[in-house]
């Protein structure tokens, strides 16, 4: 995050990313609280759906209106097989300032990057990286030391197939943990090679604070990369031993999110 | 400095001072007008850990852009010239659903939508309008305001800086003419214009080829009896889409590819040239400057209703008689609406104009159209005539002053340094061209050019901050 804030952004004003249906997915608190929304942003291949299961509804009962959105070509959102990192942002940032008001943004996965690139394009009121991918070539050593079959076709450009033994830990009943798998979607080629080779996110706009979470059995992102994304921000990752990449829908699911949402109150009321 | 904590600790203390009492803010910044500027103004001021009293004179936001305004020049079928992506700020983006040149009442509804989305309305004293701000010692302010209108009591409250964003698009500017006050014909300022019903069955004479004169004359094409358009001089007209795409999309593709400002200027007037026609095949006079030499002027419609003869350009006005209007070269003709689109003077009536270091000609020399020479803890935000939409300008240039004035508390021999600086630098143009008509050009700036000079200034502030 060394580079700076670029002001000059002709690229934006010549090729505005096209427009998109994109899904939104919201559950409101039965009393507004005056805490601000919340929106999930699945990574690649999983949708709205994924942040549906448990934690939509568990956040909303913590008095968060809360959000899922599906990137472009991405569950009930447009298909998309041309997209690129940049119109994942462009989605997020679009959403987030579709809100009444200023949003708290929670990543997961690869839209941990893609989070982390709309922090800079967007002033969220807070941010939170869950088991964020930011990709480079270590996060493709490990997913083929876990995972070679599913992840070799996405080298020539075909689909990245994640099994359950990298998504969920082994307390996920078998029969649920296919059900997710069955669900699962892609992102485009493009945005793929692009988590690998991309430039560094520029830094935060409005000075967000920015929570990193995981868990150190993630079979996805290494330790040491959960470490490295919550250095940028100043902080060390809160770590979830035991479960998989998946914290929103493995079987202890309550537990990251109780925590994230625990900081965020105590954020606010800062 | 020495006294700011002990300012912070009764932050509403009155002190006695002659009769009236004045209220002290503390570290309070006040931001002068609810328009686009002053929002962002708030917003990005908030964000750097300030408070923020906003004042403004109308009982909404939107300034200029708020067509309920007294003061608001936008008329019923004005549409932005800048495409979306270059007329949104770089933080808040327009919905992607939208047209690419979006209507007036959408550009509301977006600043509408930016106050809700910031919590920026609790923040602003509607109704109010400021009418003296005065510096007092420690480089403080003193804000008069009452309440708009009225005679009735002032308040005076003392701010440890103020950002004025008072617009500089609402005080017509009216030429003169010989005879002009015996024409018998209608004569009204564009400021007036609202709706084609007022040209409906009507001989009308537009005067100014700015963009205004060019959209109304377009709209008199279609409703007035008659129409002619007065210009001083041959302009280009460029069309909204060139090659497929908006104009400044396609002029943004060329900059990325950094070409000098020489060749832009010959592939954009053969481009012209080339789609829609040299305007000399119009009857308009040939144009005495390359294109970028004058704020440009984006209308697709102008030339297409001159092709079909519903607009009839004319040279300039020499003189008005009673029923008639003499141009250039002896032609009469006999309009009974005249309609000046002869732009806007910026005024700051609450302000001494010294304040502002003005030229010979009136001009304020600023250091990057925003920082005044004497006082650092002054600020105009938005006084900019870009080339392109003033948002993604004025948002960084709002941040800029946020920044500046974080800096003069953090570290205030650094403020020193920089502000030395920005006295040297004051009135520089960020322009690469010449620009013809200085008095139309006073604040026109390419917007490339003056985005890299507060990236510069920006990235200074950084390294402190």
């Amino acid at each position: 995050m060394s580079r700076r804030l670029r002001v000059l952004r002709l690229r934006d004003w010549a090729r505005p990313v096209p427009p998109a249906r994109r899904e939104v997915i919201s559950a409101t608190p039965e009393v507004d609280e005056g805490k601000p929304p919340v929106l999930f942003v699945p990574g690649f291949g999983h949708g709205a759906w994924a942040f549906v299961e448990h934690w939509l509804e568990h956040t909303a009962a913590r008095g968060y209106a809360a959000h899922a959105m599906s990137l472009r070509g991405h569950g009930g959102s447009a298909p998309a097989p041309q997209a690129t990192l940049r119109a994942y942002v462009h989605d997020v940032v679009q959403v987030a300032a579709s809100l009444p008001r200023q949003a708290v943004l929670i990543g997961h996965g690869a839209a941990g990057l893609v989070v982390a690139r709309a922090l800079s394009r967007y002033p969220a009121r807070a941010a939170v990286l869950v088991a964020p991918v930011f990709g480079g070539w270590a996060t493709l050593a490990a997913a083929l030391r876990h995972n070679p079959l599913g992840t070799l076709p996405a080298m020539v450009g075909g689909g990245l197939r994640l099994n359950q033994r990298q998504l969920f830990s082994r307390e996920l009943p078998e029969q649920v943990g296919r059900r997710y798998v069955e669900q699962l979607g892609r992102a485009s080629a493009r945005a793929q090679w692009q988590l690998l080779v991309h430039r560094e996110p520029e830094p935060p706009v409005g000075d967000p604070p920015v929570l990193v979470v995981g868990s150190p059995q993630d079979r996805v992102v290494p330790r040491s990369a959960l470490d490295r994304a919550a250095r940028r921000y100043g902080g060390a990752p809160l770590l979830f031993p035991g479960m998989g990449h998946d914290l929103m829908l493995d079987a202890r699911w309550r537990e990251p999110i109780d925590a994230i949402l625990d900081w965020l109150d105590k954020e606010l009321s800062r | 400095m020495s006294t700011s904590t002990d300012r912070d600790t009764r932050p509403s203390a009155a002190l006695e001072r002659d009769e009236s009492s004045v209220y002290d803010r503390g570290e309070t910044v006040c931001v002068i007008g609810a328009g686009a500027s002053g929002l962002a103004a708030m917003k990005n001021l908030r964000e750097h850990g300030f408070a923020v009293d906003c004042f403004e004179r109308e009982t909404g936001i939107g300034g200029a852009w708020n067509w309920r305004h007294e003061r608001s020049p936008v008329y019923a079928s004005a549409h932005l010239i800048s495409s979306r992506p270059s007329a949104e700020f770089p933080d808040f983006p327009m919905p992607d659903s939208w047209p690419d040149f979006p209507h007036h009442s959408q550009f509301l509804s977006y600043l509408e939508r930016y106050a809700e989305h910031f919590d920026l309305r609790s923040q602003i004293w509607f109704g109010m309008e400021v009418v003296r701000v005065t510096p007092v010692d420690g480089d403080r302010w003193e804000v008069t305001s009452r309440s708009t209108g009225s005679s009735g009591t002032e308040r005076t409250q003392r701010y440890a800086a103020v950002v004025v964003a008072n617009g500089h698009n609402w005080a017509p500017n009216m030429p003169e003419y010989e005879g002009l006050a015996e024409y018998r014909g209608e004569v009204i300022h564009a400021s007036a214009y609202k709706d084609a019903t007022q040209l409906r069955g009507r001989r009308v004479l537009v005067v100014g080829a700015g963009n205004t004169g060019c959209d109304i004359a377009a709209e008199a094409a279609q409703h007035a009896a008659k129409c002619w358009h007065s210009s001083r001089r041959g302009y280009w007209y460029a069309p909204k889409y060139l090659l497929g795409r908006p104009f400044d999309q396609l002029h943004a593709a060329i900059q990325r590819l950094r070409v000098p400002l020489r060749v832009r200027q010959w592939l954009l007037e053969r481009a012209v040239r080339l789609t829609v026609g040299h305007p000399r095949r119009f009857g308009l006079p040939t144009p005495d400057h390359r294109i970028f030499e004058s704020h440009p002027i984006i209308n697709s419609q102008l030339l297409y209703a001159i092709g079909h003869g519903r607009v009839t350009p004319v040279r300039d006005i020499v003189r008005f008689r009673r029923n008639s209007v003499e141009l250039v070269g002896g032609e009469e003709i006999e309009p009974d609406l005249v309609i000046f689109a002869t732009g806007y003077r910026p005024r700051f009536e609450f302000l001494d104009p010294e304040l502002l270091d003005p030229d010979p000609s009136g001009r304020p020399t600023l250091f990057l159209h925003a920082f005044p020479r004497r006082y650092p803890t002054l600020a105009v935000a938005g006084l900019l005539q870009p080339d392109s939409g003033l948002l993604p300008l004025v948002h960084w240039q709002t941040v800029t002053i946020a920044r500046w004035l974080r800096l003069r508390r953090a570290a205030p021999e650094r403020a020193h340094a920089l502000q030395a600086r920005a006295a040297a630098e004051a009135g520089r143009r960020y322009h690469p061209g010449k620009l013809i008509d200085s008095a139309r050009h006073w604040f026109e700036v390419s917007h490339v050019d003056y985005l890299r000079a507060l990236q510069r200034v920006l990235d200074e502030l950084e390294v402190t901050a």
